[in-house]
């Protein structure tokens, strides 16, 4: 589980996190949305650390994030995988080596056994036969796949996506939807997921955060996000014409 | 004058800021060394051609420039090996060398960096627990101070080699003048001087590339505009360095 709260953060005296306060269950898909520009990757971001928070506190279970020391934070973060945006993968090493390389720099496994942990992981996110690939030889979808793959090689108790569907086309997408879902249910991880796209929140939101202009304006499942009276929430979630169609009719 | 003054020192902070998570205690040594090789090849073997082309058409040149300013029958003509050599030896293949370094090496090593940082790959070590600066940047830096005084030795010879046949072909001074004058007073302490001034230059190299490339904000522009400062700014760095050492060593 992993808790904020009251998270305040900004920059250069613009805020953009105002007051937040959320609880990321484990064995849940908990997506954050809203709007582009709306604070949601700086939310995430400051989660797991990459920003500082002016104010506020992030509890990792029973573990306060915040006051961790540098060595503390660095073993927590060996609990944690994340998946970037353009998936981050290292341009100068291959599919294989990029799985591996967590292993390689936090355990003590032989080239055999990283291997072997490679591949499962490769092979868990449907990866076969691309082990020798550089990132720029793969589509972007086999990228975040690996990117994935990467993320739960060390078998982490957290997982964070940022926008793992962007520039996927609808079908791939869905896929990696499915498979960070599977992969949080089998592992029993707290993930949170940051998206913007309608999809997501409707295959695998568990448990969703509507961010707005920096403050948390809604919370709720799924379903209820379809019956919400939420004016600003419903001008996110019903944007489109077709989606307008369906909740208001012609 | 007093915002230029607050941005060089916020720089030089932030710098000394970096190398000091740089120089922490490596996580897997055995990673490192791997790393150093890789450096070794990427920073170093890479610049032999361009080291060895500049050096031997700079040597030749020398030669040709002295060979026609000491056309003086008061001078002896052993001059133009000697002036020839102590150029090469004491600025050529020490401070000419770095500047060329700081440009091909050094946006090299910004661009990398700031595409890495842009693409959120320094950002994927951090979150790994991997300390990033000093995993990406230490092995540079090892790899430059290693490799970097055979480039020197390297763009000695070649300059030397390059003067001597530019030399008799453009028929301004003969085969045995020539070597005679390289022989004539040779000080073995500049070649050390030449080393040491590389070494520094080496570490600015790289430390302040790596810097500006760790530093990018932004997107593809902004790599090429740090990779634009990192040369500039390691090049002025070593023209002030080389003032300072030239002072120290040789006064």
């Amino acid at each position: 589980m992993i808790r904020v709260d009251h998270i305040l953060k900004s920059f250069d005296g613009r805020v953009v996190l105002d007051d937040i306060s959320a609880v990321f269950e484990p064995g849940k898909t908990n997506l954050i949305i809203g709007q582009s520009g709306s604070g949601k990757t700086v939310l995430l971001k400051s989660i797991v650390g990459l920003h500082a928070v002016d104010e506020g506190l992030i509890y990792y279970d029973d573990i306060l994030f915040n006051k961790l020391d540098f060595r503390e934070k660095k073993a927590l973060r060996k609990q944690v995988g994340m998946l970037f945006q353009g998936g981050a993968l290292f341009d100068s090493a291959t599919v294989e080596e990029n799985v591996m390389y967590p292993l390689e720099m936090f355990t003590d496994m032989s080239e055999d056994e990283m291997r072997e942990r490679a591949n499962i992981c490769l092979k868990r996110v449907n990866i076969v036969n691309a082990n020798n690939l550089y990132p720029s030889e793969i589509s972007g979808g086999m990228q975040k796949r690996v990117a994935i793959a990467r993320a739960i090689a060390l078998n982490p108790k957290y997982l964070f996506c940022d926008e793992p569907n962007s520039g996927l086309d609808p079908r791939t997408s869905i896929v990696i939807d499915n498979l960070i879902k599977e992969i949080t249910e089998e592992y029993c991880m707290t993930t949170i997921v940051n998206t913007h796209d309608m999809n997501s929140v409707m295959g695998i939101g568990d448990k969703i955060i509507y961010i707005y202009q920096g403050k948390k304006w809604w919370e709720g499942t799924k379903e209820e996000i379809l019956q919400s009276d939420n004016v600003e929430l419903n001008d996110f979630v019903f944007a489109s014409k077709l989606a307008k169609r369906l909740r208001y009719g012609d | 004058m007093t915002m230029y003054t607050m941005r060089f020192f916020n720089t030089l902070g932030s710098y000394i800021l970096l190398l000091g998570k740089v120089f922490a205690r490596p996580e897997k040594k055995k990673i490192y060394y791997k790393q150093v090789v890789k450096e070794i090849e990427n920073l170093g073997l890479n610049s032999i051609g361009i080291v060895a082309i500049i050096s031997f058409f700079m040597g030749a040149v020398i030669t040709i420039q002295t060979a026609y300013n000491t056309e003086n029958p008061l001078l002896p003509s052993y001059l133009i090996g000697l002036a020839a050599r102590d150029s090469i030896l004491l600025e050529f293949s020490s401070t000419i060398v770095a500047l060329i370094l700081a440009g091909k090496v050094g946006s090299q090593i910004a661009s990398e960096l700031g595409t890495m940082r842009v693409t959120e790959q320094i950002d994927a070590l951090e979150i790994m627990g991997v300390n990033s600066a000093s995993y990406l940047i230490l092995p540079k830096i090892v790899a430059a101070l290693l490799f970097n005084p055979f480039l020197c030795m390297l763009s000695m010879i070649v300059g030397v080699l390059g003067g001597w046949i530019a030399g008799v072909a453009a028929g301004v001074v003969s085969s045995q003048e020539y070597i005679n004058g390289i022989q004539y007073a040779f000080i073995p302490y500049y070649i050390l001087y030449a080393i040491i001034k590389t070494e520094v230059f080496a570490f600015i190299i790289t430390s302040v590339s790596s810097y500006y490339g760790y530093s990018v904000t932004g997107g593809s522009l902004e790599v090429g505009k740090f990779s634009t400062k990192a040369v500039v700014s390691s090049s002025v760095v070593i023209l002030l360095f080389n003032l300072i050492l030239t002072q120290m060593l040789l006064s």
